[in-house]
């Protein structure tokens, strides 16, 4: 579904990607983990197409198409989520209006009509309740004010109403709580399928417990430095990263 | 003969009409007096430093239109917000129209200026307020000088007007250029409560020239909700000299939507004159073209533990020109005021301009002010958000100026005016979505 190959990127005249290699196959669970500042933000969004951010060599290869010329927009429309490890608050439009207008502009991409209003609210109101979403939150502007686990939420929202083939949780677990953490949790399981991917990018172990991933990858300074089983996870728990870098110098 | 000399001439004919004893004529004769001296402003005087007039005073306007003309209720219905639930005050060319207008005097006055001005059981309330509140500037005084039509509203103490009060004045194109003046007088009686809507609508493109006044006094405890729509013709131009008077505890709003015309021209005032007084001031901003908006506004502050809010947001497209210059007074005596001003303004393309000025004059020393402005383009976070749901970069750019100029909507009261003007912003920028408001 997803190969990288040898991907190197960064911002302006700053490094931070220095070869990653990975592949994913539908139905996979991959976590990535790393210390601050290793390139795990940046990964998600090259992979996702956030202009910010030069390739400057290697490719991201998405259901065997090189999509690094594709827009973010575009890429959506191919089935990449993004999951914002800060999503932006935009005043003015409201949850519901946002995923609308969403669904109908990645309709629109597969040459559909508008989803009619009906189903629409059906979709909403079932995806709402599979993460415990009141329905008065649907109605505040997107992202205004909300308090981090309602920024998570939402952002699960979202992903469950657009159905992806890749989802790509940047620090879902940041700002939540345990009892959020469970329902968030909960949410992604329920939409895992043997066709879909997701990549759970986390600095800890305690997500993995509940969104339990098949691969373990490290990253460290711009590059996959080891990769392993849901094992690998407990050992960097309790025992940090510091013995993966001193196995590198040896 | 340019347009200052005409109107000058036309008042020595127009004066030979009046009365020669009524108490008006004596300020006529004053405020032409005082136009004749000053002429039209130029953008030499600081005021108008970015607004020349020069564009729409070279026509050759009608100052007394031939006649009036009958226009159908169903070519305009869609510039009335309700069919039925309102009162409504039209005006075609000057001209108040019976047939389109829903006046009252059951239990308040929703009427004419024509008649408050002519009829004696008004003389009291015109002796008290008319040109009380009204600029003394040359621009104002024009109007008074040929001041004849408008709205006359006075609500009396504790009267909740149920429904609110369309003022809308059309012009017909049955003149090839046109020249307006009307003249607005509303009191707010203590604790009454009233919503009205001012509206200035071309129906052809010929020229309008429009100078309006308006006058409104709200009393102890009065409750004021003004929105101007100013969506007019491309060959429309509109200056509006709004001023109101507060006293004490009175909360008045205004809100004014600046979505269109080629030039627009708003000089609002409000002068606060009792403790406890809030004024708010909210405006949306979306030109395209060459088009032209110059907010002047003004809040005096001159008694103590007022609040003044000030929000105007502005979108600019193509070679569109827009003015925020707002101006806060803290007299002395006026201690405890909280007065803020916001001014926030995207320009979409390279050619646009805005020109931002805010002015703090505070002579008092225990008040707390602020006041800001950003002149900008979209936010790069927002965007890379909104693409990653799929949403392409152009209506993405439409979703955020949407959401930009939404933001002011929050405050309107009127559920259907909020409504219409919402479909109309959405419209203006672009935004083809089924919202459902």
């Amino acid at each position: 579904m997803l190969q990288i190959n040898e991907l190197h990127a960064g911002v302006e005249n700053k490094k931070i990607l220095k070869g990653v290699n990975l592949e994913i196959k539908p139905g996979e669970i991959h976590a990535i983990m790393g210390p601050n500042g290793s390139g795990k933000s940046t990964l998600s969004s090259v992979i996702s197409g956030n202009e910010n951010f030069e390739v400057t060599k290697g490719s991201v290869k998405f259901l065997d198409e090189n999509i690094s010329e594709l827009g973010p927009e575009e890429r959506a429309h191919k089935g990449i989520f993004l999951s914002f490890q800060y999503p932006v608050e935009i005043p003015g439009v409201s949850v519901t209006n946002f995923i609308k207008t969403a669904i109908n502009e990645n309709r629109k991409a597969q040459g559909l009509e508008d989803m009619p209003a009906s189903e629409m609210l059906k979709l909403i109101k079932s995806k709402a309740d599979l993460l415990e979403i009141d329905r008065k939150f649907l109605s505040r502007s997107l992202n205004e004010g909300f308090s981090g686990g309602e920024k998570k939420r939402n952002e699960i929202f979202q992903m469950a109403m657009l159905d992806p083939k890749l989802a790509i949780l940047d620090e879902t677990d940041s700002g939540l709580d345990i009892d959020a953490l469970k329902i968030v949790a909960n949410g992604v399981n329920k939409l895992k399928s043997k066709d879909n991917a997701v990549i759970v990018i986390t600095h800890y172990q305690r997500l993995l417990d509940y969104i339990v991933p098949d691969f373990v990858h490290v990253l460290i300074d711009g590059k996959i430095v080891k990769s392993g089983t849901k094992e690998l996870a407990y050992e960097l728990e309790a025992k940090g990263y510091d013995w993966i870098k001193e196995e590198l110098v040896s | 003969m340019n347009l200052k000399d005409k109107l000058v001439s036309s008042y020595l004919a127009f004066d030979d009409h009046l009365e020669d004893d009524s108490p008006i004529h004596e300020i006529r004769k004053k405020a032409i007096h005082t136009f004749e001296e000053e002429g039209f402003p130029t953008k030499k005087e600081e005021d108008w430093k970015y607004t020349s007039l020069k564009s729409i005073l070279n026509k050759d306007y009608s100052v007394f239109p031939k006649g009036n003309k009958d226009v159908k209720f169903k070519k305009v219905r869609n510039y009335f917000l309700y069919d039925i639930d309102s009162y409504k005050l039209v005006f075609i060319d000057g001209v108040f129209s019976t047939f389109l207008s829903e006046t009252t005097h059951d239990g308040l006055d929703i009427c004419l200026l024509s008649a408050a001005l002519s009829k004696s059981k008004y003389k009291a309330v015109i002796e008290n307020y008319y040109n009380k509140a009204a600029a003394k500037n040359s621009i104002s005084s024009l109007n008074t000088a040929f001041a004849r039509e408008g709205a006359y509203i006075n609500i009396p103490k504790n009267k909740e007007v149920e429904k609110p009060i369309e003022i809308i004045n059309f012009s017909t194109g049955n003149e090839s250029a046109l020249m307006v003046q009307p003249r607005n007088l509303i009191v707010v009686g203590e604790n009454a409560h009233v919503q009205i809507i001012e509206r200035h609508q071309s129906l052809t493109a010929n020229p309008v020239f429009t100078n309006s006044v308006t006058e409104i006094f709200a009393e102890k405890r009065a409750y004021l909700d003004y929105y101007k729509i100013q969506n007019d013709k491309e060959n429309a131009s509109l200056i509006d000299n709004t001023t109101i008077h507060q006293e004490q505890n009175s909360n008045c709003k205004v809100h004014s939507f600046s979505l269109g015309g080629k030039l627009t021209r708003n000089n609002l005032n409000f002068i606060q004159n009792g403790e406890h007084c809030e004024s708010t001031l909210k405006g949306v901003t979306i030109l395209k073209d060459k088009q032209h908006v110059d907010h002047n506004t003004l809040v005096k502050h001159n008694a103590p533990n007022c609040e003044s809010h000030q929000d105007y947001k502005g979108l600019y497209a193509d070679s569109s020109t827009g003015v925020f210059n707002g101006k806060v007074i803290v007299e002395k005596q006026a201690q405890k005021i909280n007065a803020f001003q916001q001014n926030n303004n995207i320009l979409i393309d390279d050619n646009a301009t805005v020109n931002a000025k805010p002015q703090l004059e505070i002579f008092a020393d225990d008040v707390k002010c602020s006041h800001g402005c950003t002149i900008g383009q979209f936010d790069e976070d927002a965007l890379f958000y909104l693409r990653s749901r799929g949403i392409g970069l152009k209506e993405a750019q439409a979703l955020l100026m949407y959401a930009f100029a939404n933001t002011v909507l929050e405050s309107v009261k009127i559920p259907e005016l909020k409504r219409r003007i919402n479909k109309l912003i959405a419209n203006k920028i672009g935004v083809n979505i089924g919202f459902d408001i």
